[in-house]
């Protein structure tokens, strides 16, 4: 903190000497800073406000509401999410909510177990010294890395085969295998750190106390990982949640995930803006919100990856 | 009565807890034999049912997994069992290595079997060995020699991307008000769902007939805005939605190493009278360096595997101009049903991944340490 304070009062003292060249550099960067936050904020308000309009609103180009056009629940009605037809039976609606439930029970399931298959791993690799065969602690870990060069493509055609043989294709069950083993290797990487970022004397202290090696990092370690643990979710929360290139492939009917369902709206020709933009704003608002709420943690995991 | 003395009690707990831990170990290795044995039993009936050699089986191939399952966890109560506390550190690293073995190292050596075989999922005939003719097919084929150039254009975006990325990082690690509102901002793009995004800028915003891009770029004289007709434009429209996705990514773990940065360093080549832009080039890039080196390599990893967004937007078009790999896979599969050959492409597409990798990171390491 003392740091930073001196070195503002320094920049200030520096750019005090001219005030026009000080005005001139705040203006740019804050042009700039808004600029971009309008390019990434304007597709977002884009969707949302569709979501609302009419068609004629939308060939016209109008974009306030309420100045420009007069909001309506069009969008919304359609997907059966609609104040008005809430309450009423629609198919919309049902496929809607299947949808989005396979969405959540993928992401979640997927990473939760990626975070205990992770963390264990990350945990050993960080306190203990493995030999299988000829590798190592740091062959392990690459080993475990080298998944993420995988691209989907390679493993989706075996896994179409080898679901079909295992009466797994179209199951969520399927899928969260899969998403686990996308998002393992990201979950090792930020819990290594994290448990490298713990001072090994704790576990040697619980082991003092005569805590075994599980009780030490289960009573003592975990819980002290847990920010990291938070980051590590999130984040492999992000990337199942928006996956798509498996669920088109190995999900049909029963297990269909909510990006799935946007894509074949897409592509149907006679496209319905309005419930398009609705379609669009419901799957992209639950991560939008945790991205709102947890920044933090995001931040903080990715930079603790990034200090490798 | 008990006139033996502490040394001789000692040496009778020894011979004891000897004996425990011998019958202990042994046990440990028959559960880990028996359930061996179980598990290739299972196997061994669900091969002989499915080619047809006895009638007994099951109807489909689940219990081999559950028979994969049970194993794993004998296996790891043999380890326990066996080799005592260090079985019990290994248990921390069994899971995730046999669950990465089962689903990754298993299926890509199947890949590499289905990938010899010319097997068309739409045609009567079953799969039937085809040696090396994917292989040799995939010579000729342009249009996945079109899809891998495309790949060429695609990585070398990422630099772009990564001097967008470091602009803004330097933006918020400058003093600037609202800084965490700005930070939450630029992040938010990441969170979203390519196929959302797809849909968003790509078939909305940036639609030829009254999406806002188009009519901007109206207002600003280009007549026809075409975002994607002819192959450049459209290669470049792609490129910038799959950016504007990924750029939060690549800014925060240049923001981590910035603010990571000792401060005196900068103080130092204020007092030597280096300008801003001078300081950056000479003081900045040189310490973030590593960091750079870290996330451009990520980046080009995930990059590779673009997918999503192709599909939806221009399924490749036009004309394959703005075709990935995987895009490209996609459709073989989706449109010809041929699972033998595009596995074949997509094996061959990893073996160049593997070896782009490699000597990216030789070059890297050597680049580095050279500059440092």
């Amino acid at each position: 903190m003392a740091n930073v304070t001196s070195a503002t009062k320094s920049v200030r003292r520096r750019q005090g000497a001219s005030p026009a060249t000080r005005t001139l550099s705040r203006v740019l960067i804050y042009g700039a800073l808004l600029f971009w936050a309008f390019v990434c904020l304007f597709p977002i308000y884009w969707t949302v406000t569709t979501s609302f309009k009419s068609a004629l609103d939308v060939t016209q180009g109008h974009l306030v509401p309420w100045l420009d056009f007069q909001p309506d629940w069009k969008g919304w009605r359609s997907l059966g999410l609609s104040p008005d037809s809430l309450l009423g039976t629609s198919t919309a609606r049902a496929e809607f909510l299947s949808r989005f439930g396979n969405s959540i029970i993928t992401s979640v399931g997927a990473s939760v177990l990626a975070l205990v298959l992770g963390s264990l791993a990350a945990y050993g690799l960080s306190r203990f010294r493995y030999k299988f065969a000829w590798m190592r602690n740091d062959d392990i870990l690459f080993f475990f890395m080298s998944q993420l060069i995988l691209p989907p493509v390679v493993l989706a055609l075996p896994f179409l085969v080898l679901y079909k043989a295992l009466a797994l294709l179209d199951s969520r069950i399927g899928l969260i295998l899969l998403y686990t083993l996308t998002v393992l290797p990201i979950v090792i990487w930020i819990m290594r750190d994290q448990f490298n970022a713990i001072p090994v004397e704790l576990d040697e202290a619980a082991f003092v106390d005569g805590l075994s090696v599980w009780g030490a990092f289960i009573r003592i370690i975990l819980p002290l990982a847990v920010p990291g643990m938070m980051a590590a979710f999130i984040l492999s929360l992000v990337l199942c949640w928006n996956e798509y290139f498996f669920a088109a492939l190995l999900t049909s009917t029963d297990a269909k995930t909510l990006p799935v369902m946007v894509a074949s709206q897409t592509g149907s020709q006679g496209i319905n803006w309005w419930s398009m933009a609705a379609l669009s704003t419901a799957a992209i608002a639950p991560l939008v919100v945790v991205g709102i709420l947890l920044e933090r943690y995001i931040v903080s995991g990715l930079t603790t990856g990034a200090g490798k | 009565m008990h006139n033996s003395s502490p040394a001789a009690d000692d040496r009778h707990h020894r011979h004891a807890s000897q004996r425990l831990l011998v019958s202990r170990k042994s046990a440990g290795r028959a559960l880990v034999a028996l359930a061996s044995l179980g598990c290739l039993l299972v196997l061994l009936i669900q091969i002989l049912h499915a080619t047809g050699a006895i009638t007994a089986g099951f109807a489909d191939w689940r219990p081999v997994l559950y028979a994969y399952l049970l194993w794993a966890i004998a296996f790891g109560v043999g380890q326990v069992l066996v080799r005592g506390e260090r079985g019990l550190r290994a248990l921390f690293l069994l899971p995730a290595v046999l669950f990465t073995v089962a689903v990754v190292i298993f299926p890509t050596l199947f890949g590499i079997y289905i990938a010899s075989l010319d097997w068309n999922l739409s045609s009567f005939e079953g799969p039937h060995f085809n040696g090396l003719n994917n292989l040799i097919g995939l010579f000729h084929d342009n249009y996945y020699w079109n899809a891998l150039g495309n790949m060429i254009f695609y990585a070398v975006a990422v630099l772009g991307e990564y001097a967008i990325a470091f602009g803004l990082a330097l933006l918020l690690n400058a003093e600037i008000r609202a800084r965490k509102f700005f930070r939450v901002v630029f992040l938010l793009p990441l969170m979203l769902s390519p196929v959302a995004v797809s849909w968003m800028i790509g078939k909305s915003i940036m639609e030829y007939r009254f999406g806002p891009a188009a009519t901007l770029a109206r207002y600003l004289g280009w007549e026809n805005p075409a975002f994607f007709a002819s192959p450049w434009i459209a290669r470049f429209s792609i490129e910038a939605m799959d950016a504007w996705v990924s750029i939060p990514f690549i800014m925060i773990m240049l923001l981590a190493g910035l603010q990571a940065m000792p401060k005196e360093v900068l103080e130092a080549a204020k007092v030597d009278g280096a300008g801003g832009w001078q300081s950056f080039w000479h003081v900045t890039f040189p310490i973030m360096l590593p960091v750079s080196v870290t996330v451009l390599i990520i980046r080009i990893i995930f990059k590779l595997k673009l997918a999503d967004i192709v599909i939806n937007v221009t399924a490749g078009g036009p004309g394959g101009a703005t075709d990935t790999v995987s895009s490209f896979i996609y459709r073989v599969y989706r449109d010809r049903s041929n699972v033998g050959y595009g596995t074949g492409l997509a094996m061959f597409y990893l073996l160049m991944i593997i070896a782009l990798l490699t000597v990216l990171l030789r070059l890297s390491s050597r680049w580095t340490r050279n500059v440092a």
